[in-house]
C-alpha cells in the first residue's frame, strides 16, 4: 500500500479548525503531547476517496507565521523541517467567511513555503446572514489554489475537502510573495550569500525566535551579520511584509469578495451589551459560576459515591473470592483501591470540562476574560487565570487542566503553581469534621461561628492563592513575548459533537497521563501501610488476640458492642419479637460485634506497628509543636495521598470501623492528649485546618501537574514550599492560641 | 495626539502611525495597519481592557497597548 498522505491543518484561533478535524477524523483521532512541550498534539486519520488515506495533523491555531507562543513555534518548526515525519504533503488553511482578510494573511505565508496548500472557507452558513457573496472561482485563479466552501455545523463541505486532499498533486504549490519586495537591497544580499536556499525560509529562520535545526541558524549567524541585523531595522522590515501581504489580499478580495453592510449587523453587539454590562455582566457571570459549582460540587457527588462504592465492592468481592495472601491485598487494597483513586476525579473533570467546551464554543469564554482582566492584573495575572483559580475551589486537577488556554507561559505555570491553594473538595471533609470538634456553636449577626470558619477557610485559600501568585510574578524571570490580545469570536450554539470531543479527550488524558503516577504512589503507600518490619507487626494478631484475652476488649470496642447490641434491642422490641427469640439473636449478634470489634484492634494495632505507623512515631516530635500527637501525625502523612483519608485515617488508628462520620467525631472529641484535656481543642483544631488548608496533600495533583509542565520541578517546589508553608502558618497558630 | 485608548463609546477612527517597534507584529496582522479603521465597541467594567472593532477583527486589548495607536478620530456625521 503506498503511504498516507501528510495533510496539517492550520488557521487562525475560533475558525471552526478543531471542528473540522473532527467531522474528517470522527473517532479515529488521538491527543497526545509533542515530544518534550506540553503543547497538544491532535492526529488522526481520514479516508479519502479512492481507497487512499490521510493522516491529518490538527497544528495549533496561529494568526500568522510570525510567532508569539510556543504553539505558533511550533507550527513554524514543522512547516520548516522537510525531514520532520509530520511534514505536511498538502496543508489545508482554514479560515472563516467572516474574517477572510485577516485568515488569508496566514494562507499567504503558508503558500510562501512552497507546500501545496488548500483554502477552506468555513462558517459559509453565515454568508447570506452577514450579506457576503463570493466569487470562488475568481479568488482560485488569483489565489492559485483550490477553495471548499464548508460549514462544519451544516455538515456541507466536508467531501469536498476530501477530494481535494486526494488529489493533492495537481494543486499549486507557486508563491504568493516575492519576498524582495520586502527590501531589494537586503534580501539581495540573502540571495549571494545563500544561493542554495529558500529566502522566505530564510527569512523566517532569521526573525523566528525558534529552535531549528542548530545547523542551520548556525550558519546564517555565523555566515554575516544578517540576524545580528537591529531587532527594530528587522521588525521595520517584518512590518513592511505584513502591509505589503494585506496589500496583495485586498487587491483579490477586491474583486472576489462583497459584503452588503446593510444585512451585517448581527446578533454579537447586542449580546456583548448585556454579557459585557458593568452590571449584568457580572452577575451573569456569577451565576455561572455557580452553576459550574453546584455541578461539580453536587451532581458529580452522585456518580462519585456510586464509583467509591463499586470499588469498595469490587476490592471486597476480591478479599472474599481470592485465597488470602500478599498478592490478594496487593490486588484489592494497593491496586483496585488505587484505580478507584483515579476513576474517583473523572465525573468531576467531565463535569468541568462541559461546562469549559460550552464556554468557549459558544464564544462567552474570552467575555469573561474581558471581564475579569482588569482585577487579575494586580497579581500578575489575566483575565484568562480566572476560570482556572475558581475552578480549583472544586477540584485543582481539572483545573490545572483547564491553564492550556493561557497562551502565556510565566502566567500558566503561576496559574498552575498557586491553584492547588484554593481550597477544593477534598478539603472539605476535613474541614467539617474539625469545625464540628472545635468551633463553638452559637453566632454571631445570625451567622453562625461554624458556617463562618468554613467560609474564612475559603477566603483564606484563595487569597493565599493570589497573594502568592504576585510573589511569583516576582519572583520568576521568565521572558514572556506575548502581549494581552484577545479575540472576542461571534456568538455560536456550541457543537455537541466538539463539547462531547473535549470532555472524553480531557478525562482521557487525565486517566492516562496521570493515572500511572498515581497508582505507583497508592501501591507504595498500601505497602507501607500494610507491611512493618517489628516483631510487633508480624505478631499483631497473637498480641492483640491475647492481649483481649487477658484484658477484654478496649473500653471503646466495649462500649461499640454494647451501645449496638442497645440500639437493636430497642429496635426489635418496637418490632414485638418474642424475648427468647430476641436472647439468641442478641447472642449471636454480640458474637459478632465482639469478632468484628477484634479485627478493628488487630487493624489499628497493625497500622500502629507498619511502617507509615513508625513514621507517625517517628514524625512525632516535629508534629508536637503544631499540637498533634503520632496518630494524627499518621493522618497527616497518609494525607499526602490525598486529602480526604484523613477521616479514613483516624477511624482506622482508633479502630472505629465506621465511616460514619457522627462515629468518628464522638471518639475523635473523647481522644485525650498527654495531659488529660481534649487532644482536639480549639488550637490544635484551627492549626490542623491551616495546615490542611495550605499543605500540598494531593498526589493526583503533583501527577497533573508533573504532566503539564513536564518536568519533576515545579510539583517538587510545590511540594516543598507548600508543606514548609502549612507547617509554618500552622506552628504560629497552635502556638498563639494554646 | 490621540489614540486607541482615546476613543469614546461607538466613536471611531482611522490609524495613523504607531510606534513600530513598540507594537506586536500580531496586532499589525490582526489588521492594525495604517489607514484602517478602529471603532470602540465596549469598555470593561473596571476601564480596562477595551473592545474594539479593528477593521473587522474584534478585540480585546489593554489600554496600555492602545495608547500606543495613533489615529484621527472619525467625527460623528450623523446623529442617530
Amino acid at each position: 500500500m503506498s503511504k498516507n498522505i501528510n495533510v496539517a491543518l492550520i488557521g487562525n484561533p475560533n475558525t471552526g479548525k478543531t471542528s473540522v478535524f473532527n467531522q474528517l477524523t470522527g473517532l479515529k483521532q488521538k491527543v497526545g503531547n509533542y515530544p518534550g512541550i506540553t503543547v497538544e498534539k491532535k492526529e488522526g486519520i481520514c479516508k479519502l476517496p479512492r481507497g487512499v488515506k490521510a493522516h491529518i495533523l490538527d497544528l495549533p491555531g496561529t494568526y500568522s507565521l510570525n510567532t508569539t507562543s510556543l504553539d505558533e513555534s511550533l507550527v513554524v518548526e514543522l512547516l520548516l523541517n522537510k525531514n520532520d515525519k509530520d511534514y505536511p504533503d498538502v496543508a489545508v488553511v482554514i479560515s472563516d467567511v467572516e474574517n477572510l482578510k485577516r485568515n488569508l494573511l496566514l494562507f499567504t505565508q503558508i503558500k510562501d513555503l512552497k507546500i501545496p496548500t488548500i483554502l477552506v472557507i468555513n462558517m459559509a452558513d453565515r454568508m447570506s446572514r452577514k450579506g457576503i457573496s463570493l466569487d470562488v472561482e475568481a479568488m482560485e485563479k488569483k489565489l492559485n489554489t483550490k477553495i471548499a466552501l464548508v460549514s462544519t455545523r451544516k455538515n456541507t463541505g466536508i467531501e469536498k475537502i476530501k477530494e481535494l486532499i486526494a488529489d493533492y498533486k495537481s494543486i499549486s504549490s507557486k508563491p504568493i510573495l516575492d519576498p524582495t519586495r520586502i527590501s531589494p537591497e537586503y534580501f539581495e544580499r540573502l540571495k549571494t550569500t545563500f544561493p542554495q536556499e529558500d529566502l522566505y525560509k530564510l527569512w523566517l529562520v532569521i526573525t523566528q525566535d525558534v529552535n531549528f535545526m542548530p545547523i542551520e541558524k548556525k550558519r546564517i549567524q555565523d555566515a554575516t551579520d544578517f540576524s545580528t541585523k537591529s531587532k527594530d531595522e528587522l521588525k521595520k522590515l517584518q512590518h513592511k511584509e505584513t502591509v505589503l501581504r494585506y496589500q496583495l489580499i485586498n487587491n483579490i478580495l477586491k474583486e472576489t469578495y462583497k459584503v452588503d453592510f446593510m444585512v451585517a449587523k448581527g446578533l454579537r453587539a447586542s449580546l456583548d451589551k448585556i454579557l459585557t454590562h458593568k452590571v449584568f455582566g457580572y452577575l451573569i457571570f456569577f451565576a455561572i459560576l455557580l452553576l459550574i459549582f453546584q455541578a461539580i460540587f453536587e451532581w458529580s457527588s452522585y456518580p462519585m459515591d456510586f464509583i467509591d462504592e463499586q470499588f469498595a465492592m469490587a476490592a471486597e468481592w476480591i478479599k472474599n473470592t481470592l485465597p488470602p495472601g500478599v498478592f490478594t491485598d496487593l490486588l484489592a487494597e494497593g491496586i483496585v483501591a488505587g484505580i478507584g483513586g483515579i476513576v474517583i476525579f473523572i465525573p468531576q473533570i467531565a463535569f468541568l470540562f462541559l461546562f469549559i467546551s460550552l464556554l468557549e464554543e459558544s464564544g462567552y469564554m474570552s467575555r469573561v476574560v474581558f471581564l475579569m482582566d482588569r482585577l487579575m492584573r494586580p497579581f500578575g495575572l489575566s483575565g484568562k487565570s480566572v476560570v482556572p483559580l475558581i475552578s480549583g475551589n472544586a477540584c485543582a486537577i481539572p483545573a490545572i487542566m483547564a491553564t492550556r488556554t493561557i497562551e502565556n507561559w510565566k502566567e500558566r505555570l503561576i496559574t498552575i503553581l498557586v491553584t492547588p491553594f484554593t481550597t477544593c473538595s477534598a478539603r472539605l471533609p476535613v474541614y467539617l469534621i474539625l469545625i464540628a470538634l472545635v468551633i463553638p456553636e452559637g453566632s454571631i449577626l445570625g451567622l453562625s461561628y461554624q458556617a463562618l470558619t468554613l467560609m474564612l477557610l475559603y477566603l483564606i485559600g484563595f487569597g493565599t492563592a493570589l497573594l502568592s501568585a504576585m510573589v511569583l510574578n516576582k519572583i520568576l524571570k521568565i521572558k514572556s513575548r506575548s502581549v494581552f490580545m484577545v479575540e472576542m469570536p461571534t456568538y455560536r450554539l456550541p457543537l455537541l459533537k466538539n463539547v462531547a470531543y473535549t470532555v472524553i479527550e480531557k478525562t482521557k488524558s487525565f486517566v492516562l497521563g496521570a493515572g500511572k503516577i498515581i497508582l505507583a504512589i497508592s501501591i507504595v503507600l498500601w505497602f507501607l501501610g500494610s507491611n512493618g518490619y517489628s516483631d510487633d507487626f508480624q505478631d499483631a494478631d497473637r498480641i492483640v488476640t491475647e492481649r483481649i484475652e487477658n484484658e477484654g476488649l478496649s473500653t471503646y470496642s466495649k462500649n461499640y458492642v454494647k451501645n449496638n447490641i442497645e440500639a437493636y434491642r430497642q429496635s426489635s422490641e418496637a418490632k414485638g419479637l418474642p424475648p427468647n427469640a430476641l436472647q439468641d439473636s442478641v447472642q449471636v449478634l454480640t458474637a459478632e460485634l465482639s469478632q468484628r470489634a477484634v479485627a478493628q484492634e488487630i487493624a489499628s494495632y497493625k497500622l500502629e506497628h507498619s511502617y507509615i505507623g513508625q513514621a507517625g512515631k517517628a514524625f512525632e516530635p516535629l508534629v508536637k509543636p503544631l499540637g498533634y500527637d503520632w496518630k494524627i501525625g499518621i493522618a497527616v502523612l497518609t494525607s499526602f495521598a490525598a486529602r480526604e483519608v484523613f477521616v479514613g485515617t483516624l477511624a482506622t488508628i482508633y479502630s472505629v470501623g465506621s465511616d460514619e462520620e457522627e462515629t468518628i467525631k464522638n471518639r475523635m472529641a473523647a481522644e485525650l492528649g498527654e495531659d488529660g484535656k481534649p487532644l482536639f481543642n480549639l488550637a490544635s483544631g484551627i492549626s490542623l485546618m491551616l495546615f490542611y488548608a495550605f499543605a500540598m496533600q494531593c498526589m493526583s495533583t503533583l501527577a497533573i501537574v508533573k504532566r503539564e509542565t513536564n518536568s519533576w520541578k515545579w510539583p517538587m517546589i510545590q511540594l516543598g514550599f507548600m508543606s514548609a508553608f502549612a507547617y509554618i502558618v500552622a506552628l504560629i497558630a497552635y502556638q498563639i492560641l494554646i | 495626539m490621540a489614540t486607541v485608548a482615546d476613543l469614546r463609546y461607538g466613536q471611531k477612527g482611522i490609524i495613523k502611525d504607531f510606534t513600530e517597534h513598540i507594537l506586536p507584529i500580531k496586532l499589525m496582522e490582526l489588521g492594525c495597519l495604517p489607514g484602517n479603521s478602529v471603532e470602540l465597541l465596549q469598555i470593561a467594567p473596571l476601564n480596562d481592557p477595551i473592545y474594539i472593532n479593528l477593521s473587522g477583527s474584534h478585540l480585546a486589548i489593554r489600554r496600555s497597548l492602545a495608547a500606543l495607536i495613533e489615529l484621527d478620530i472619525i467625527e460623528e456625521t450623523q446623529a442617530k
